[in-house]
């Protein structure tokens, strides 16, 4: 008590000092903006609340999405009773990851195919409109990367994991995109994509809402860990060499029959022409007599 | 210029003694002794055989079907045609632990774990793409060139049916790994004969051993394919070519070449030569495909499952026009007394190639009966010079073409971005009017080519020269052929006169017995066969061609005032001569 009283007074012979006002006014500062940069809300940009993000994703959606599908997500029809835009109530962020994400949505014109493109909106922008049409119902949320990982997993369980993946693919999928993930055509100018470098995440995300002619895998149809592992049987064939050689397309049969005729019967073909137009070589040379 | 006299004999005192035989005429001495090859290899040896690039369309074939044998034997060492159930523990990785059959386990087996077996199967499946695509541009070359003509016809059937074989032969092969690409094949197949009224399906209980698909079918498959056919192919191809010999080939017209003999080179050493090299080149063509490109990756199709199909299911090419007939029939059915007749199915699978290979096997005779021509012919003709044969060729192909292209539809839906529906609606109406189209637009072509042909003939060629006369006109100087090339163009035989009604009535005033119900329409088939085609010039009109002609260089060169008048006329219209 004693040593403190004794600080405290040494302190205070300092208190009319000259540079004592200055000193205060600095501490005061230091304090100030300590407590607030340690309690105050982090910047706006960082940490939206909810009601932010939706409300900015509402911005976003009246902009790039409303003309279609109604400025509260409701759903148009043209005159005639077509479908102008799908209602969007239910869909869930993740279905709006996936058209967002992959450039499909905002689409260019209506039509039988929503073909991909480079994205109109950044990653925060399609965060908010996901947010936004996640509120108008319950949906599938966006994945984390833990649910199409195969981290975790040691090499056998791995294997399986494939083995298992393709048997499913090949059961459900391979019907539309072909066994080789090549993608298929479908009624009236439609088509299912190539998946050859489409993200696991947006694999997940169609799995899970089933965009355009596609169905969708519930997690009660294909539950969360086949469709790892279809993802893992896919990004296995991305990986894995091609035993036979250039693949042709990878689309079955009809590439296979077009390089037969091109290049197998035009090579032998231009062969043919060839061994014709050489004709014997006669063993006489000039100005040897015969 | 210096006389090489090494070869020259410097003394003729000594008589010519045979020497003795070396070692390897003493070999060929013993086994001619034995064997008497000599005598039928003298003839043969020298056989000669004339030389042209399309003579050797067969030869691919052959060669191939040589690669086919090779590496098929290759194959069976290790292919296990069973469809009894076992677990895979192979080294591919994705499928470790899978149920499959016997058969797919041993494809899977013959790609990884046999050295080589990878490309045996891929050059095995290249060589039989090959084997049936050369079958039929050698059809081609033979048909466009009248070749087919009596006295072939046989040899025509005969080419016809290997290819009907090979076309069997590659759907069993297809059929045997027992992936998925070959199970949805066999189950199509199975769906073609079950379409048949009545007999369908008792048809596919007897080929399968009961419902389908049964344990029985890759086994029955693998013996029609490794021995059955194989065995008829081999025989065919011996008698193909045996009849080759036999007729001996046919060749170009030309200087020096009629329908007596054959211009060309003996077998040996050139033709062995020739020949041998092409087998190389085929082979090597076939080893560098199966090497370099993917065909049939069993393992990526998964083993057969009839709940399982995948997107781009088609058969391979020689199948592909009756799976694009079968695309875009439209679906009619006909239901009789509980029974469903399925002309869907039915009219375009099985009607349609039985009629069009019917067509095709028909072709000479139809065309003997239609011009009456009963001569033999070795002398080939030029396309334009049949001008209704070749566009009837040329029709067929489109609808060929069309009915290919319309079984890739979904193929060119994704790749040309294009509605699979709209595809189907318009090869619905092309294979219709694309071969009528073909067949106007072929038969004005040739015509048009034998128009320029009797042009070269009467006026000469156009040289490129252009004369301009004093008074300011221009024209195009037009010289002769050579004696040689105007052979060659006029060596072929007049059409018979179709424009005079035939008479029913011959010489001695008795009635023709060949003059049915059917000589009307036999009468209008001639008129469309020949009745706009152009006749090789006369030997008066060359003759009077050429006087022109001369008379026309002089004329040019001397500039004779009679003529003043005359040139001009001429001179205006450039060309014009």
């Amino acid at each position: 008590m004693r040593f403190l009283n004794r600080s405290v007074g040494r302190l205070s012979r300092h208190r009319r000092g000259p540079v004592a006002g200055l000193v205060l006014l600095l501490l005061g500062l230091l304090v100030s903006g300590g407590l607030y940069a340690g309690l105050a809300p982090a910047s706006a940009d960082e940490t939206r609340t909810d009601a932010e993000l939706i409300a900015e994703g509402r911005e976003l959606f009246l902009v790039s999405c409303a003309f279609c599908h109604g400025q509260n997500g409701e759903g148009l029809e043209t005159l005639n009773g077509n479908i102008l835009g799908p209602s969007l109530v239910g869909v869930g962020a993740a279905a709006v990851d996936f058209q967002v994400g992959t450039g499909r949505m905002p689409m260019a014109q209506p039509g039988a195919q929503a073909p991909t493109k480079p994205e109109e909106l950044d990653e925060d922008e399609t965060e908010a409109v996901a947010a936004f049409v996640a509120s108008l119902g319950p949906g599938p949320a966006v994945p984390s990367p833990e649910d199409y990982s195969l981290d975790g997993l040691d090499d056998e369980e791995r294997e399986q994991a494939i083995v298992r993946g393709g048997q499913i693919f090949l059961t459900n999928c391979t019907a539309c995109h072909n066994f080789n993930g090549k993608g298929g055509a479908m009624p009236r100018g439609g088509a299912a994509p190539d998946l050859s470098n489409t993200t696991p995440e947006h694999i997940y995300e169609a799995m899970l809402t089933g965009p355009g002619q596609m169905d969708s895998f519930s997690n009660g149809n294909l539950s969360p860990e086949e469709k790892r592992d279809v993802i893992a049987y896919l990004m296995n064939l991305r990986e894995q060499p091609n035993y036979g050689g250039f693949t042709l397309g990878g689309l079955g049969p009809v590439s296979e029959g077009l390089f037969a005729w091109l290049g197998g019967i035009g090579a032998l073909v231009a062969f043919a022409v060839w061994i014709a137009a050489h004709t014997t070589r006669s063993s006489k040379k000039k100005g040897e007599t015969a | 210029m210096s006389i090489d006299t090494s070869k020259v004999a410097t003394s003729n005192s000594s008589a010519a003694i045979a020497k003795k035989p070396g070692r390897a005429g003493a070999v060929a001495e013993w086994a001619d002794d034995r064997l008497g090859l000599a005598t039928a290899m003298k003839k043969n040896l020298r056989k000669v055989f004339p030389d042209h690039w399309s003579f050797m369309l067969g030869e691919i074939a052959l060669w191939s079907f040589v690669v086919l044998l090779l590496s098929g034997v290759f194959l069976t060492l290790w292919f296990n045609p069973s469809m009894g159930e076992v677990q895979y523990n192979g080294s591919y990785d994705a499928l470790r632990g899978i149920h499959m059959s016997e058969a797919y386990a041993s494809s899977l087996k013959l790609s990884f774990d046999v050295r080589g077996g990878l490309l045996m199967r891929q050059m095995h499946h290249w060589a039989a793409m090959i084997f049936i695509a050369s079958m039929m541009i050698h059809l081609l070359r033979v048909y466009f060139t009248g070749a087919h003509r009596k006295p072939r016809e046989l040899n025509w059937v005969i080419g016809c049916l290997l290819l009907l074989l090979g076309t069997l032969e590659g759907f069993t092969g297809y059929s045997l790994p027992d992936d998925l690409l070959s199970g949805t094949g066999i189950r199509a197949a199975d769906g073609f004969m079950k379409s048949m009224p009545v007999v369908g399906s008792y048809m596919s209980f007897f080929l399968f051993g009961g419902e389908f698909p049964g344990e029985s079918i890759i086994p029955r498959l693998y013996t029609v394919h490794v021995l059955l056919i194989p065995g008829l192919l081999l025989a065919l191809i011996a008698a193909h070519m045996l009849l080759l010999v036999y007729h001996k080939h046919t060749q170009w017209a030309g200087p020096g070449r009629t329908e007596e003999n054959v211009v060309g080179f003996p077998m040996l050493p050139v033709y062995a030569a020739k020949a041998g090299g092409f087998f190389f080149i085929v082979f090597g063509v076939i080893a560098l495909m199966g090497g370099l490109l993917t065909l049939n990756p069993v393992w990526l199709y998964g083993p057969y499952d009839p709940s399982k199909v995948t997107a781009g299911s088609q058969p391979d090419w020689y199948m592909g026009w009756p799976d694009g007939a079968l695309r875009i029939m439209p679906g009619l059915e006909t239901h009789l007394f509980g029974h469903t007749l399925s002309w869907n199915v039915f009219l375009p699978i099985i009607v349609l190639p039985g009629l069009m290979f019917t067509i095709l096997l028909l072709l000479p005779f139809v065309e003997s009966w239609i011009t009456g021509d009963k001569r033999d012919h070795h002398l080939l003709q030029r396309p334009r010079n049949a001008p209704t044969r070749t566009a009837t060729m040329v029709a067929l192909m489109t609808f060929y073409g069309l009915m290919w292209a319309a079984g890739g539809n979904d193929i060119i839906a994704i790749l040309l971005d294009l509605s699979i529906n709209q595809i189907t609606y318009f090869m619905r109406v092309a294979v219709f009017v694309g071969p009528v189209i073909a067949f106007i637009i072929t038969r004005r072509w040739c015509i048009s080519l034998q128009r320029k042909d009797e042009e070269v003939l009467l006026h000469g060629y156009e040289t490129g020269v252009i004369m301009r006369s004093p008074e300011g006109g221009y024209s195009e100087r037009h010289l002769p052929v050579s004696e040689s090339r105007a052979y060659t163009l006029t060596a072929r035989d007049r059409d018979p006169d179709v424009t005079a009604p035939e008479s029913t009535v011959d010489a001695n005033g008795l009635e023709d017995p060949s003059s049915g119900r059917l000589s009307g329409l036999r009468q209008r088939l001639r008129t469309l066969m020949y009745a706009d085609n152009v006749q090789p010039p006369t030997r008066q009109e060359l003759e009077a061609a050429h006087h022109h002609a001369d008379h026309d260089a002089d004329h040019h060169a001397d500039h004779h005032a009679d003529h003043e008048l005359e040139s001009r006329d001429r001179d205006a219209l450039p060309g014009g001569h």
